[in-house]
């Protein structure tokens, strides 16, 4: 068992190298993933370790990929694919949406479809266009998909081996913008983490931070800019995006009685907003101001120059915050 | 725009069931030849009945096979049972030779589920019937590649229509199969319709077995009625695609007798005289015709035939009516492997809602 500092990216090259030891099922296929190990190198070494067999250079055709997978889950091998960013994820939606969500419905559990797409999502690079996207709402509303975001590279980690063991095709959404950032600790003890659980990073008594992905980054600063003016914050990381774990996300509402929603992704129909209207349903009456929710825009990622524009800021929460604190 | 490819054709048998070519010497083993024959006759008059249950309101929408009998018969006696079938969604021939029951496909085209479940283990990992357009093909590709990984002999078996053959996924497979060389064949049954679209407007290419080509491998054309020389051509495709000589692509070429499926109308876009033309040449009385040249058929064998056939048909059409309403839970047993903790919420909601109207019906 190795123990030394890990980036969110290192974090999930040690889980792939895990789950191939582990598991002679798990074959990992996409673009540029063998020898070049990825182009975020998630994939580096796996080439060398596991063989071609297992390791896919795929053509460069992401339906084809997708399509793929789903042929092989239902022979017992676990595919992690890889779609090289979130914004070509496109042409494989029909066999995410039309095959592999519904494979073992379809044949009342007869073929089943375990497989896990990784992809790198959200702005924040300075990539060109298609490289910033934050779709996970799409995935999030697809009956028999689990969308899965980790913030952390323990997260990442955990998350990743639960995804690869889940019989359920799992979507896995990767920050882009925390690929390297804050390496931590990481025991490569193979120790997964639940699939349908949040996390609460933060306790606190006065208000409710709810996100994921990378926007819980700029959510901890703020929480620590309003616990300088004694604000006390409870920072709660989703992760599980679907199904979502509301019991939790209620207790600490009907706690706090105050509620913020942070994500990078576009306003109208973002999961904010579902998990804004459970929260209404099922503790309104403990609610002592209306959840407010920081967003992107509705608008396509700007080009970089702008893009600093679309991700919500610390400036942004604590401003939601402070309104939220000061309402009534 | 002519063939220069020069792509093979074969036809073994004119429209008459006169041989035109030399036959190998299968072609004249009665025990194959009746069991060709019996499954064509078998699928349609399945087919025939299912048509008959979707117009009294006793199943669904339904996709007739008419015409196509002779492709899937060929493919299902030449598949070994460890082969895997990625269908479209007009292959109640290859299905029924493989295994699936004749009540399940109804039970499925009626509505239900658990026709995809098939209930032999000879069919076990056989894909469901596939909706939408050409997707399989790429399944099929998921597979091979699984059983390239896993150093199996195994081949797996696609099929699609013409029209298919304009999609992405089709083409996207194609190129795939080439480049690793997988064991799969696919078979494009072009009946020359999809739906509405002639076969003329849907590719300029002469051949749509030349698509293979572009991907690296043999394509070849086959007389889509002509039950023998698709058996020779399948027995072929299989041969190498098993011995790990890399993928081939049949384009059977046939005509879609009936309409698309039960909700279609095809004398909207086609003219009587051309679907007159086309009965000249099906696979059934043309296989007929062979047999009775070789002194192996005659009006007696073909009623006593009909009949067993029929009452065949009759036991799965009791089997299906004899299928009781699935419960309100089957509609989220399977969507997860486990109905998430989260989600506990919607299947009581679920359970709520059809006591509801049990309650309501009964008022």
């Amino acid at each position: 068992m190795s123990e030394k500092k890990a980036s969110l990216l290192e974090a999930i090259n040690l889980a792939l190298h895990r789950a191939m030891y582990e598991d002679e099922n798990v074959v990992a296929l996409g673009e540029d993933i063998g020898v070049n190990g990825g182009v975020f190198r998630a994939t580096a070494g796996l080439r060398e370790a596991f063989g071609i067999k297992r390791v896919i250079d795929t053509p460069l055709a992401e339906t084809m990929i997708a399509g793929l997978a789903v042929g092989m889950a239902a022979q017992g091998l676990k595919p992690v694919m890889e779609i090289q960013f979130l914004g070509f994820i496109y042409a494989a939606m029909e066999h995410l949406v039309s095959h592999a969500s519904r494979m073992r419905n379809r044949t009342r559990g007869r073929l089943g479809c375990s497989m896990v797409l990784r992809s790198p999502m959200g702005a924040g690079i300075r990539a060109p266009e298609h490289h910033s996207e934050s779709t996970e709402a799409l995935f999030a509303h697809i009956p028999g998909l689990r969308v899965v975001i980790p913030s952390s590279p323990a997260r990442a980690y955990g998350l990743l081996l639960a995804a690869i063991d889940d019989p359920d095709p799992v979507i896995f959404l990767e920050p882009t913008r925390l690929y390297r950032m804050n390496p931590q600790e990481l025991h490569d003890d193979g120790k997964r983490l639940p699939l349908d659980s949040c996390f609460t990073l933060r306790e606190g008594r006065d208000l409710t931070l709810i996100s994921w992905g990378a926007s819980i980054h700029e959510c901890q600063q703020a929480a620590e800019h309003l616990a300088e003016r004694g604000v006390s914050v409870e920072l709660i990381d989703v992760a599980c995006i679907k199904p979502l774990d509301l019991d939790t996300l209620e207790a600490s509402v009907r706690k706090t009685g105050r509620c913020v929603i942070v994500h990078e992704a576009p306003k109208s129909c973002g999961v904010g907003a579902e998990i804004a209207a459970s929260l209404y349903e099922r503790a309104l009456l403990d609610l002592q101001a209306p959840i407010q929710r920081v967003t992107a825009p509705d608008i396509p990622p700007p080009l970089y120059r702008l893009e600093g524009l679309y991700i919500p800021g610390v400036d942004d929460i604590v401003a939601a915050c402070a309104a939220v604190l000061d309402y009534a | 725009m002519p063939d220069t490819l020069n792509l093979p054709y074969t036809r073994l048998l004119d429209p008459q069931g006169r041989p035109v070519a030399e036959l190998p010497a299968w072609a004249t083993d009665p025990e194959l030849l009746l069991r060709l024959y019996r499954q064509m006759v078998l699928t349609r008059l399945f087919d025939q009945k299912a048509v008959a249950l979707q117009r009294t309101g006793r199943i669904g929408t339904y996709a007739p096979t008419l015409g196509q009998e002779a492709i899937g018969v060929a493919i299902g006696a030449l598949m070994q049972r460890e082969d895997v079938l990625v269908p479209y969604y007009r292959d109640t021939a290859v299905q029924v030779m493989r295994g699936v029951r004749m009540e399940e496909i109804l039970l499925y085209w009626g509505g239900d589920e658990r026709g995809s479940a098939y209930v032999d283990a000879a069919v076990a990992e056989d894909f469901p019937l596939c909706v939408p357009i050409a997707t399989q093909a790429l399944h099929a590709c998921g597979v091979a590649s699984a059983f390239k990984i896993r150093g199996q002999h195994r081949v797996a078996v696609t099929t699609c229509g013409d029209g298919a053959t304009s999609k992405g996924d089709f083409l996207e497979a194609l190129n795939v199969a080439g480049a690793w060389q997988l064991p799969v064949v696919f078979v494009v049954n072009n009946n020359q319709w999809a739906i509405s679209v002639p076969r003329r407007i849907q590719c300029g290419a002469p051949t749509l077995a030349q698509k293979a080509i572009g991907a690296g491998f043999a394509g070849e054309q086959v007389d889509g009625n002509d039950v023998l020389a698709l058996y020779a051509r399948m027995q072929a495709a299989l041969e190498r695609a098993r011995h790990g000589k890399g993928p081939v692509l049949l384009e059977c070429l046939s005509y879609r007798l009936g309409d698309h499926t039960t909700a279609d109308d095809a004398t909207r876009y086609r003219s009587s005289e051309e679907v007159k033309q086309a009965w000249q040449e099906e696979p059934i009385k043309r296989l007929q015709a062979f047999m009775a040249s070789q002194g192996l058929w005659d009006e007696g064998r073909e009623q006593a035939l009909i009949a067993e056939c029929q009452a065949q048909v009759q036991q799965a059409v009791e089997a299906f009516e004899a299928v009781t309403e699935p419960p309100a839970e089957a509609a989220l047993e399977y969507v997860y492997a486990q109905w998430p903790a989260a989600l506990a919420e919607q299947r009581e909601m679920l359970r709520e809602r059809a006591e509801r109207r049990r309650e309501a019906s009964h008022e």
